[in-house]
Order: structure tokens, then sequence, then C-alpha cells
């Protein structure tokens, strides 16, 4: 098999796939749409785009500690499974915490986190959170109730650039939020400063909760919308890992915040579910026969190199 | 006693504060002199950040910037520092417990903005949320204050703060005290507890209550969370008739509802009278008709104090200290264009 970067970054991506498609089976249900989604974005941030250090992070995360302020727990002390913080090193903050699962699979597939910690998902006194939240494996921020981080991104971008650090601040964030009228807040205001130093990335995945977006709240057209409020704009293919790290590192954006749109399908990998969509916010698996046949797609899943 | 004016308190002292802090910087929401952060703007340009109206971003930006080592203060209405934003409040600034410093101008009825200006129940709405620390500032020694008190403390503080000509009721070099309520009376008859604007007209009825041989062991409070003062449980354990609290917010929540937490947490068997904006929203008006209007100034304190001790005191207006209150119509120009 070629070593290229890319075949690597697509292995990662499968991975992560694989592993949520299995905890879903085990769990009988899961964001699996999500993660479909957003898998190679992810893959291209972590293995090729960024600058991120060695994890920090124990491979396996102790329980969760509490809140922020109680028995000396500092904020944001997931963001150590993306790196120990320096001027140039970048940060990922992520927008959508209900792609949790998704996250600590990449870190799996990233050596940054264990796969025993990954299983403990979801389970009573994990910091392995379903909705994660700043104590979790790779989060910086709280962002369950979206919208916020865009803003909070912007914070961090600011303070940066006073103290003279060169490392960029790259949000993850979902279509979905969108919707939230502090996201265009957030952007103004990023415009208004001049953040070249935030990158936005947005699975647009075209789903939310209650359905497509297209039916729920047009969002559409994203691109103009965004470079009206002042952000320089570069619509991807966001299961194109080349293209991902071309948009995301070679985009000439100086003086204004880069915004990725990377449109892309919430059944990736899995033509399974294509039959359900829009209802994939979160998969479940209705009867044994069903289960059965995705056991049986999963036992006999490879990575198939190119073939994303 | 002093009634004397302070002009602008916070503006030249917030100045003098950020002058051997270089953490500190300045987040405005549109409302740079009307909230006396325009002497920091010019002081220091480069630390000064104009958000906007946009105050759920500017919520979450102050965070951003506090998880970077800086110390925020963030500059608008009281009003609009949590109603509008009250989720980015929790989960961008309190949650992560953030050194964030939201200082709000304009409380209660101190706005003649109407409904839409009159943070009525900011006290309430703040006083549950978890790691918040709460400073109320009833004169301009405590707005100088309250500033360097926040250094201590790791976590966000909201400051409900006075602008514009503030009552001088405190020696200006007796700095107000973290948690530490301040005596301004002693008496064994009633226990009364003030906060904010609320203190200027109790002291307004205060002589003439005593003159009238009612004692008054008279506090001003200017720490509302944490609310564990010894100094405020000894003395509303101690009162022959009972405690009476009074402050410019709603009788939810506020001073009032911190004081029977704490009555009834340690077993306090006294009478409490709440005097307080009741279970209504307010119209827009001038601070002195609006405190008569929902009897919260100085003669709704005496008729419950007759109430309590049961007796008419036969008090007039013209035995009220003439304790100046100030009529918002007649403070500047520039400040009354930014309503």
């Amino acid at each position: 098999m070629d070593n290229s970067w890319k075949t690597q970054t697509r292995k990662v991506a499968f991975g992560v796939r694989k592993r949520v498609l299995e905890l879903t089976i085990k769990n009988n249900g899961c964001y699996l749409s999500q993660t479909l989604s957003c898998a190679d974005l992810l893959a291209t941030l972590y293995t090729r785009s960024l600058n991120l250090g060695p994890s920090q992070g124990d491979l396996i995360p102790g329980p969760n500690p509490g809140p922020p302020g109680h028995n000396g727990v500092l904020p944001g002390h997931g963001a150590a499974y993306n790196g120990a913080q320096s001027a140039d090193a970048d940060r990922i903050l992520i927008s959508p915490a209900h792609y949790a699962v998704a996250i600590y699979a990449t870190l799996v597939e990233t050596g940054r986190l264990s796969a025993d910690a990954f299983y403990s998902f979801n389970t009573d006194g994990s910091s392995v959170e379903m909705i994660g939240a700043e104590h979790s494996p790779g989060f910086e921020l709280t962002t369950g109730s979206f919208g916020q981080a865009v803003s909070q991104a912007g914070g961090i971008a600011l303070a940066r650039r006073l103290k003279g650090e060169t490392g960029r601040c790259v949000v993850f964030m979902s279509d979905g939020e969108l919707e939230e009228g502090q996201t265009w807040e957030g952007l103004q205001c990023l415009a208004h400063y001049g953040a070249d130093n935030v990158v936005i990335c947005v699975d647009v995945n075209g789903m939310q909760c209650d359905g497509a977006t297209a039916d729920q709240m047009q969002l559409e057209p994203i691109n103009s919308r965004a470079e009206a409020f002042g952000a320089h704009v570069v619509v991807v293919d966001g299961h194109d890992v080349e293209a991902l790290d071309q948009a995301i590192n070679h985009t000439d954006h100086k003086g204004k915040p880069l915004v990725v749109l990377c449109y892309t399908n919430s059944a990736q990998g899995i033509p399974l579910l294509e039959h359900r969509k829009p209802k994939l916010h979160y998969v479940r698996f209705g009867s044994k026969e069903e289960i059965a046949t995705y056991q049986d797609f999963l036992d006999n899943w490879t990575f198939e190199g190119d073939a994303q | 006693m002093s009634s004397a004016i302070a002009n602008n308190p916070h503006a030249q002292n917030l100045v003098d504060y950020a002058a051997t802090r270089p953490d500190v910087i300045v987040l405005s929401g549109d409302l740079t002199v009307a909230t006396e952060c325009h002497k920091f703007r010019d002081a220091y340009p480069e630390r000064f950040f104009g958000m906007g109206m946009a105050e759920q971003n500017m919520l979450s930006w102050a965070g951003g910037m506090a998880r970077e080592g800086f110390k925020p203060f963030v500059h608008t209405f009281s009003v609009f520092l949590y109603r509008r934003p009250y989720d980015q409040l929790q989960m961008s600034i309190a949650y992560p417990n953030l050194p964030v410093r939201l200082v709000g101008f304009l409380p209660g009825l101190d706005t003649p903005g109407g409904v839409t200006h009159q943070s009525i129940e900011d006290i309430a709405a703040l006083r549950c949320v978890p790691n918040m620390t709460i400073l109320e500032a009833g004169d301009a020694t405590d707005v100088e204050s309250f500033l360097e008190l926040t250094d201590a403390i790791p976590g966000p503080v909201y400051l409900r703060m006075l602008r514009g000509e503030v009552p001088r009721l405190f020696d200006a070099k007796d700095r107000t005290v973290f948690n530490r309520a301040r005596s301004l009376s002693q008496g064994t008859d009633i226990t009364l507890l003030s906060s904010g604007r609320c203190t200027e007209e109790a002291l307004r009825a205060n002589a003439a209550i005593q003159a009238k041989g009612i004692s008054l062991n008279h506090l001003h409070v200017s720490t509302l969370k944490p609310f564990d003062d010894p100094s405020i449980l000894e003395a509303v354990a101690a009162p022959k008739y009972g405690v009476v609290t009074m402050e410019n917010h709603v009788r939810t929540g506020g001073l009032g509802s911190a004081v029977a937490e704490m009555m009834t947490d340690h077993g306090v068997g006294k009478k409490l009278v709440r005097i307080g904006i009741q279970d209504t929203y307010c119209s827009g008006a001038s601070l002195p008709f609006l405190m008569h209007k929902h009897e919260i100034d100085a003669v709704a304190l005496i008729a419950q104090v007759e109430a309590l001790i049961g007796e008419k005191l036969n008090i007039t207006a013209d035995d009220l200290a003439s304790v100046r209150v100030e009529d918002v119509k007649a403070r500047s120009t520039e400040q009354l264009e930014a309503l």
C-alpha cells in the first residue's frame, strides 16, 4: 500500500468511521451520521493540516474531574489531547459537541487516546461524555449549546495576536449551527478585527435533528452569506482530503477569517444508510435483522485505499 | 455620613486600576461613554475593544480572551449583560470559571429607559449561577473599591455599578471590604440591611426613625454572593422587632431572599420584611418617581418600620434628611443620549 499522506489520512478516516459504527451497533445508537460526514475533515486536520504537538493527555483519561473551579480543576484541559499549547501551535476548537464520538475516534486513530477509553463513551463517571465538554478528550471549550465556539475562538485568536503568537485557531463546526444568530455576530466581529488567524471548517452535511436543513431552515447560499459578513470563503468536497488540506493551508486570506465549507454526505462510507435520510440525527437499528445486516457490513468492511 | 457627590468615579478609577495591570482589557457593547470606560479607551487604546451591539458574541469573546490570560472587563448596561446572553454568560464564562468582570451600569430602576433597560431581576438571575461572585455599589467609594477587590477572585464577577453623579456616602479612604457589610448605625430594635441605591434612601430615613426612639442596626451590604458574612448573621439574630431588607431589585432572589435563606439555614426566628419591587415590570420615569411608586424609598422604609413595631412614628417629609437623590434627567447631556 502506498504510504502517501493522503492514504494515511484516508486510513485514519476509515478507522474513525468503522470504530463508530462498531460502537453504534454495540450501544444500539450513536451519532453515526455526523461521524460519517466529518471523518475525512477531522482526519485531515489531525494528520496533515494542523500544527499540533504530541498529546499531553493520558491515553486512558481519569474519571470526570467535575466542573472547572472546584478542586483545582482548570478550564479547557481536554485540549491536552491536541498537544501542548505554544505560540506557534494551532488550536482545534470543537464547536458541535454532539460530534464528540467522532473526535474521540479520531484521537484513537491518531494514537492520542486508547481504544479502551473510547469504549467508556457515555458511561457513568467517564469524561468521555456523549456530548463532550472541556474536560473531555480533545475539547478545549464547552460548546454543546450551539453557536458559541466562533465567538470564543475570536477571543482566543485576538488574545493570541496581542501576545504575538503565530498559531491559528481552527474551529470545527457543523452547518446547523449557522442557524444560530451568534454565529453571525461572531463572524462579523472576526472580520471587523481582521482575524486571519482564524479558520472555520464547516461540515455542511445538510442534516439537522429534525431532518434536512433545506427543509428545516434554508441556509443556502452559505458561501455568499459568509462572504457578505466579511469572511474569505472556500467551498470544497469534504471527503477529498487533498482539497481539504489545500483549502485550509494554501488559501491566501490575509486580513480576513477563512471559512472552509466542506460539503459532505452523512452516509459516506455506509451506503446502507442512504435510504434513512433525512432521519439520521441519532442512528439506532430497529430489528435483530437490521443489526445483523450492519454487523455483517462491519465485519466485511475493509480499507480500500483511494476508493473513498 | 456625607452627602457629597463624585462625578463619574468609575472613569478615572478604571484608568488608575489598569495602569499597573497589563492583563486588564476592556470590551464595550457600544456604550463606552455611557459606562464610563471612555477614559480607559483613550488611555490604553490597544487594550480597548468595541464589540458593537452583539452581547452574545461579546460575552463568549470575553471568555476566549480570559482563557488566554487576560482579564476582560465587559462594559454595558446591567440588563444587557445577562438577559439576552444568559446562556453565553453561563457556558462561555461561568462554567469554565473564567476571570471575566461583568461591569453593569444603570441597575434596577436607575435608568429612565423603561422596562427594556431595567435590570430588576439581575441579582436573582446571577445569584443562582455557580462560580459567580456579585458585588453591588451603593456609593462612589464602593465603585472605587470594587476593581481591586476582583483581583483576589479567580472566577467571574458581576459588578452592579453606579455612574454619573454618584453619592459619596462613605469616606473614600475607608475602602469597601469583600464579604463584609459596612456598619452605618448601631441599635437593638431593628436590623436594617440595605444595598445599592437603597442605602442612600435608607440613610435619609435612618436619623428620622432613630429620633423617634427606634434604634437601628443599619448595615450596607455590597457583597451579594457569596452571602456568608458573619457580621450579617450576627445582626439578623439580634434585633428586638425584626429585620428589614431594602433593595433596588424585585423581592424575589435578591438581598431579601439571601437574608431569608441565611436566617432559615441558621434557624434564626426573627420577623423579616423584604422591601423591593413587587412582582411586576416597571415603566420609564425618573429614579425618585419610580422608587416612590414601587415603594423602595425612604417613605416606604418608614411605613414598613411602623408596621413592624406596630405604631405610627409620625415622620413627615420634612423630617427626612435631605440626602441628595439626583434626578437622572439633570445629568449630563452626553449620558442622556446614551440610554
